[in-house]
């Protein structure tokens, strides 16, 4: 963004006080995330910089904190991993399945009540967790699975089908039907077709949605709090229970792992976004 | 058509218009048995027990049936006076099967609710009947006045009266720091006890301000990222998606480490010299916390709608602007900010949405200034177990919130939403 050499002094100088708002708002994006890398390292218990930390003394850094999040004792942190990995698979494969066929029956041009029926599929987007919490809560007691793994995938699969339907939805909204068509004209029947023609190019936009309801069903506490018994105990929950608490930095070496796993999410989702992109002849 | 032409027919024999209309139907059926699963799962285990949660918060069956003489006797009763012989004496025998079944406490609790007073006057109450010290040949009014003075006073005989219906609002009412008076009409409870209201305006407020700190920070970034060529573009996007992508509750405790009296930014306030070492600001358990922690973790839903909307806006329009005599205030103003309008709005009703409904950030650096009505609502949930009062006030927010979102669909429509 270089300016042109003929602007006058006082665009100038907003150009350069634009550029510093901007800097700020992405440090106050991105900065609190990197307090946690350093700190997660220290040697001492208190979650602040140690005078050593300032002089980068090597004693003052230690990997303590993660050898108490994997051996230390009465650590709830491994069995609130498999927990939360379980979960979220299946709350992810749930969602995908039950998403995409949604996705596909949505765009299809003979969708009666399009409207209605698209609003009621994302509302457990949009109404806050809170109440979503609540209302699961009270189903999951009535049938007998709060407290249970399958309550709580099944609680995750209401809150992540939105995010596999709108990506579905959108992907496919540039999607040429006369491929499926062709294909039937050529003796494949539906499901073939789908399989062979319709999913290798709807793919990308499933996998990202379901990275979407996997870091969901992942992240998700709120509800997990309402459902969850000690058995069901997850990451979130966990992290939750230890802020509230008081902040040990073990915590502060989970977050660590959760920060990279998220980064890893990030850019499998930015290459899916761009694969998904040139599949759909989009260039920018 | 005149009555020559023949109608147009398919190979079967079939008129095109009939054989048409039926594969249309057939493709309607096959799009909705796709969506159906869906649907019927979202059906069963979300929308009805939502639906549940409003008739969980209007119930007030459990007295109904405790008390189904009196309520009978009751219908014949103005109210005015004390009830006669007869509402006494059902009022007993209710109460005596109560004893039996041990749950004349439940009652008293029930009914102290509607008045103060109620639990101890029905556990005196109690002690006569389990001793058998009321005779039942002869009138019940006058013993049962005799086991405490406020038998005899016709309020709470009125109270009682008031509990007869099965669905009641105080609930809402109670959300709203209402009550029914003793008279049936409602009434305002005292100024030093209205706790909702503060909660309800507080929510509001954090919710407005939030919205509006996402936008005056999300606005110069978005234009920032849809104007800067790809190659900066994509990277600067990172600082937006990694906390997007991010866990709530890490960069919640981030926040936590960083605004703690003896944390980053404290230490960087008093190295400039803004703050003394000895008099360290509290940022954390305040709504200084809410605020700060709110709009960081917020913000990104602010710049990707907007940033989506930016992307389409060409620049030529800002250099036509421009060429057409415009400073480039004027330019912006004009021609830029009208264009952007969509993106603002989806953002600012996105982000406002969710943070009326934000629970787990201000609970945690919140402190007792900073919570919100959620906070309220978990609490009556888990600690307080009154879960018809967490769903009534679950209902008005939710309410509240469809409010927002029917105004997002008339303004942007619910299928523009974008992901990243």
């Amino acid at each position: 963004m270089a300016l042109p050499s003929y602007t006058e002094t006082r665009y100038r100088i907003w150009h350069y006080v634009y550029i510093a708002i901007c800097t700020f708002v992405f440090f106050f994006l991105i900065a609190p995330l990197f307090v946690i890398f350093p700190l997660s390292f220290n040697a001492e218990e208190f979650l602040v910089f140690s005078e050593g930390m300032k002089n980068l003394d090597p004693d003052a850094f230690s990997l303590r904190w993660y050898k108490d999040m994997i051996y230390g004792t009465k650590n709830p942190w491994g069995l609130a991993a498999k927990n939360s990995f379980i979960i979220a698979i299946f709350a992810t494969i749930g969602s995908i399945i039950l998403g995409t066929l949604a996705a596909l029956g949505l765009s299809s041009r003979h969708m009666p009540y399009k409207g209605i029926i698209m609003a009621t599929l994302i509302s457990p987007m949009i109404v806050p967790l809170i109440i979503s919490g609540v209302a699961i809560f009270f189903f999951m007691a009535k049938v007998g699975l709060a407290a249970t793994h399958t309550g709580i995938v099944l609680a995750h699969i209401i809150l992540g089908t939105p995010f596999v339907v709108i990506t579905v939805t959108a992907t496919l909204s540039g999607f040429d039907h006369s491929v499926t068509r062709a294909a039937a004209s050529l003796g494949s029947n539906p499901v073939n077709t789908f399989m062979k023609v319709t999913l290798p190019l709807i793919l990308p936009g499933v996998i990202s949605g379901g990275l979407f309801a996997f870091v969901t069903s992942f992240d998700e506490v709120v509800v997990v709090l309402f459902l969850a018994g000690l058995e069901n105990t997850t990451i979130p929950i966990q992290m939750w229970t230890g802020l509230r608490e008081q902040l040990s930095p073990t915590i502060l070496a989970v977050a660590t792992c959760l920060i990279i796993l998220s980064t890893l999410i990030l850019i499998s989702a930015e290459l899916l976004r761009r694969r998904s992109e040139r599949l759909r002849g989009i260039n920018r | 058509m005149s009555s020559e032409t023949k109608q147009i027919l398919t190979t079967d024999g079939i008129p095109l218009e009939v054989s048409l209309k039926k594969a249309e139907k057939k493709n309607k059926i096959k799009a909705f048995l796709l969506v159906a699963p869906l649907l019927l799962f979202l059906i069963i285990t979300y929308v009805f027990p939502i639906g549940e949660m409003f008739s969980r918060s209007v119930d007030d069956k459990m007295i109904t049936n405790m008390l189904p003489k009196t309520f009978k006797e009751m219908e014949k009763w103005d109210g005015k006076e004390l009830p006669s012989e007869e509402v006494f004496s059902a009022f007993y025998y209710d109460f005596k099967v109560l004893v039996e079944k041990q749950e004349h406490g439940k009652l008293g609790q029930r009914l102290n609710k509607e008045k103060n007073g109620f639990n101890s006057i029905t556990k005196k109450l109690f002690r006569q009947v389990k001793r058998k010290k009321i005779d039942e040949s002869i009138s019940i009014k006058e013993q049962v006045m005799k086991v405490h003075k406020r038998w005899r006073n016709v309020e709470y005989w009125q109270a009682i009266k008031r509990t007869a219906p099965p669905y009641t609002m105080s609930k809402y009412l109670k959300g709203m720091d209402m009550y029914y008076a003793a008279d049936g009409s409602i009434a305002q409870v005292d100024e030093d006890r209205r706790i909702h209201r503060i909660l309800w305006l507080r929510t509001l407020e954090i919710a407005f301000f939030v919205t509006l700190f996402c936008f005056l920070m999300g606005y110069p970034i978005a234009h920032l990222l849809a104007t800067l060529p790809m190659k900066y573009s994509n990277l600067l996007m990172i600082c937006v998606l990694l906390p997007f992508w991010t866990s709530l509750l890490v960069r919640t405790a981030s926040w936590m480490i960083l605004l703690q009296q003896q944390g980053v930014v404290n230490d960087f306030f008093v190295m400039i010299g803004l703050v003394a070492d000895d008099n360290r600001p509290e940022m954390m358990y305040n709504k200084v916390g809410t605020y700060v922690a709110m709009t960081q973790i917020l913000l990104p839903f602010m710049v990707l709608p907007l940033y989506s909307v930016m992307k389409t806006i060409s620049p030529s329009l800002m250099r036509a602007g421009k060429s057409l005599g415009g400073t480039p205030f004027v330019a912006f103003w004009k021609v830029y900010f009208p264009l952007t309008i969509p993106g603002i709005g989806a953002g600012c009703l996105l982000v406002f949405i969710l943070a009326i409904g934000y629970y787990i950030t201000p609970a945690l650096v919140g402190g007792a200034s900073g919570t919100l009505i959620s906070n309220q609502i978990a609490f009556h949930m888990k600690q307080t177990l009154d879960w018809s009062f967490a769903s009534a006030m679950g209902l008005m927010l939710l309410s509240g919130v469809l409010v927002i979102y029917w105004i997002y669909n008339k303004l942007v429509g619910v299928d523009n939403i974008k992901l990243g």
